[in-house]
């Protein structure tokens, strides 16, 4: 941590130098300097490779403008709110972050956070300071909407009142019941139900619940697991003996989803197995193995994989391709997609600082994204409702249909 | 299905959670018997085998090797991991504890601590490590998925209950390791020479027992032990990661300590006991509960039993 905020703090000293020494010499506005997009996203552990799509994705947007708006300066800074000795998001790490983001005087826009329990730690610090928040990822409703999580939620993120955080991406109360309608679809008659404890997974295992039941599917068990387990054997005889035609799991890739699928066929399951949008990237597919996932595998995602895309989103995908050579993950869109919400904010910005960035955002209607139009409701939320559902075929995710149509 | 086959089941699996359990209990034991250290790199040595045996399953290309071939690639890998894992648990010695014999039982402990991150360092760096065998995309911290070179196939046909190869190795590997570490520790001269070195070094030295080679062969045989606990792990769970002697290790710990710090036939009566109440609780209760119970039981035989189910009060330290 030393390092980056000595880093930190020379590339500030640098870019103070540089305004400094140019201010006298170039006929730019006279307000102009630089203004910094931070984005809080897990880079240690096997989140990386989905991050390294998103970063990617927030870096093309910012080349797109020229890496300017109005002789501002736009400055990236790409932070990691996951440590080693968890090997997936840190809640000291995040905040950390969001601390240091909003010491940062340049500082007007935090791109973030992947995981939705990492977005409660953050969410706070950035509100008190005024400073706006896009999620490219995180799904837990509680997070904007009253009335599906805590009692206190979402007021206890907003101690200034105001609404500071945002998000791209449909929640999970969305989700969940469109993953639970398909598993209808699917013939399921029995669920099996199993989540991580976290806040994203233990919420949309709730919703999901809550909608198998409504539709008529039996849920023959529901549990938390231990994340942190070596195997899931017993687990899985458990889940065996129940026999239900489907096992959804609320998790993520890093809270063990890949070893759940494989204790579940060791253990002799032979059904259907769901999983929410946290599983829908390649490491969770290298964790669990091929072999474990081909053909019975289902996952649902809120949006539409970069393939899919058409209008601005295909665009996207043909420059993504271009640039970095390379398909782009699920969520690299939404990431592009964040940084292009702020950077429209900073161009119809009254005032470039956060209050006026923040206006900005909160303001934004008739967004033309990378999955249509769309704007920010009055909690903050997307008005997109495009869900998309994926199976596992030969080790690669396979597009089957669009959700709730 | 029945219930009864469904107690059967976990009783099977609980059994072979326990085995590695156990095998894994037995390291930190017999250090403990010995020098009176907890040994906390451990967990990490026995990480590091794992690490060691996806290298060279990957390495050799065994996964095209056809059955026959497989069972040497797997008898390959034992071999490979414990001597690996021996002769780094000798080396931890050699290097971090002999110095500090004669200190403070503190500093021994805390520098067993240091060769614990150490050693789970190494492991990050060698999960980084450019090679092939590792398909995450070189995240040095993501899980590793170990190849299923052992069949999951059910022995006893299409009915509820299973028995995998898995399982079957996870006994056919264990039970003969501590049937001979049992007649090595009872029968042989080195055996003898440990239990002497244990009771009293000062003692044993003046009969003439090379004590530092007494401790460094200790070290030796735990860490082979882990070594092969390693490689069972793997080929039973199919993935590794850096942070597996962690978890690893404090179940096994824990084991050691039920049992009765020190004894031999209390870790692997701990690992078994482990095993099993994990599999009764994820089955009859919830999963949830599960690490509650796990410590929740190990509290209360502590609590009445302060040396373990089968420790004996002939010392108190540390």
């Amino acid at each position: 941590m030393k390092n980056s905020a000595l880093l930190f703090s020379i590339f500030g000293a640098c870019s103070v130098l540089l305004v400094a020494a140019q201010d006298p010499k170039v006929a730019a506005p006279a307000s102009a300097g630089t203004l910094k997009i931070i984005s809080s996203l897990p880079r240690t552990g096997s989140a990386n490779a989905q991050t390294n799509t998103m970063v990617n994705g927030i870096k093309l947007a910012i080349d797109e403008v020229g890496g300017q708006i109005d002789g501002w300066k736009i400055a990236y800074e790409d932070m990691d709110d996951a440590s080693p000795q968890r090997g997936n998001w840190d809640p000291a790490v995040e905040a950390q972050n969001a601390n240091a983001a909003v010491k940062d005087d340049q500082c007007i826009a935090y791109i973030g956070t992947f995981n939705s329990g990492a977005a409660k730690v953050a969410i706070p610090i950035l509100n008190r300071a005024g400073l706006a928040m896009v999620s490219p990822a995180n799904t837990y409703p509680g997070l904007t909407k009253p009335g599906f999580g805590e009692a206190n939620e979402p007021d206890v993120y907003r101690p200034s009142g105001t609404i500071n955080y945002f998000r791209v991406v449909p929640t999970d109360d969305l989700q969940g019941v469109e993953a639970a309608n398909w598993a209808k679809s699917l013939q399921a008659k029995k669920v099996f139900i199993l989540n991580d404890r976290e806040l994203y997974g233990k919420g949309i295992t709730d919703v999901f619940r809550k909608q198998a039941e409504k539709i008529g599917i039996e849920v023959v068990g529901f549990e938390g697991i231990d994340s942190k387990a070596a195997n899931y054997r017993s687990l899985a005889t458990k889940v065996k003996a129940t026999s239900p035609d489907l096992v959804y799991f609320g998790g993520t890739t890093q809270s063990n989803a890949g070893q759940v699928a494989k204790d579940l066929r060791s253990g002799g399951f032979q059904g259907m197995f769901m999983v929410p949008d946290g599983c829908f990237e390649q490491a969770f597919i290298e964790a669990a193995g091929a072999a474990n996932l081909n053909d019975k595998t289902y996952i649902t995602f809120g949006g539409l994989p970069p393939e899919k895309m058409t209008g601005k989103g295909a665009e996207f995908r043909d420059a993504y391709k271009l640039k970095f050579g390379a398909e782009p993950e699920a969520y690299a869109s939404y990431g592009y997609e964040a940084a292009r919400v702020f950077l429209q904010a900073i161009a119809q910005a009254k005032t470039k600082d956060r209050a006026g960035i923040l206006a900005a955002v909160s303001a934004t209607k008739d967004f033309n994204g990378v999955l249509g139009k769309w704007s920010f409701d009055a909690n903050g939320d997307t008005s997109s409702r495009v869900m998309s559902g994926q199976t596992v075929q030969d080790g690669k995710f396979v597009f089957v249909k669009i959700l709730g149509n | 299905m029945l219930d009864f086959e469904v107690f059967i089941q976990q009783l099977i699996t609980g059994l072979s959670n326990g085995m590695i359990i156990a095998l894994i209990a037995i390291g930190y034991t017999m250090v403990y018997g010995i020098i009176e250290l907890i040994n906390f790199a451990h967990g990490d040595v026995f990480m590091l085998g794992a690490f060691l045996a996806l290298t060279l399953l990957g390495a050799l290309g065994m996964e095209a090797w056809g059955p026959s071939g497989q069972i040497f690639g797997v008898a390959l890998m034992l071999i490979g991991s414990a001597v690996f894992c021996g002769g780094l648990n000798w080396s931890l010695d050699r290097l971090a504890y002999r110095a500090l014999r004669k200190s403070s039982k503190l500093s021994l402990l805390v520098s067993a601590i240091g060769c614990s991150f150490v050693c789970m360092n190494l492991g990050l760096f060698w999960g980084g490590a450019p090679m092939k065998v590792f398909s995450n995309g070189n995240a040095a911290a993501a899980p590793k998925d170990f190849p299923a070179i052992i069949p999951q196939i059910n022995l006893l046909g299409d009915g509820f209950l299973r028995i995998t190869p898995g399982d079957l190795l996870v006994f056919a590997v264990t039970i003969p390791l501590m049937v001979g570490l049992t007649f090595m520790v009872k029968r042989t001269r080195l055996g003898r020479a440990m239990r002497a070195v244990a009771q009293d070094p000062t003692a044993a030295s003046l009969m003439g027992i090379p004590v530092d080679r007494v401790i460094g062969a200790t070290f030796f045989i735990g860490g082979a032990l882990g070594g092969f606990a390693s490689v069972i792990y793997s080929l039973y769970n199919n993935t590794i990661g850096f942070q597996m002697g962690t978890r690893a290790g404090m179940d096994a710990f824990t084991a050691a300590v039920l049992g009765g710090i020190g004894s031999l036939p209390g870790a692997v009566l701990g690992g078994l006991t482990i095993g099993c109440v994990r599999s009764m609780s994820d089955q009859y209760l919830e999963t949830r509960w599960t690490n509650t119970i796990v410590f929740g039981i190990l509290v209360l035989i502590l609590i009445f039993r302060p040396n373990g189910l089968l420790g004996s009060t002939r010392r108190e330290k540390v």
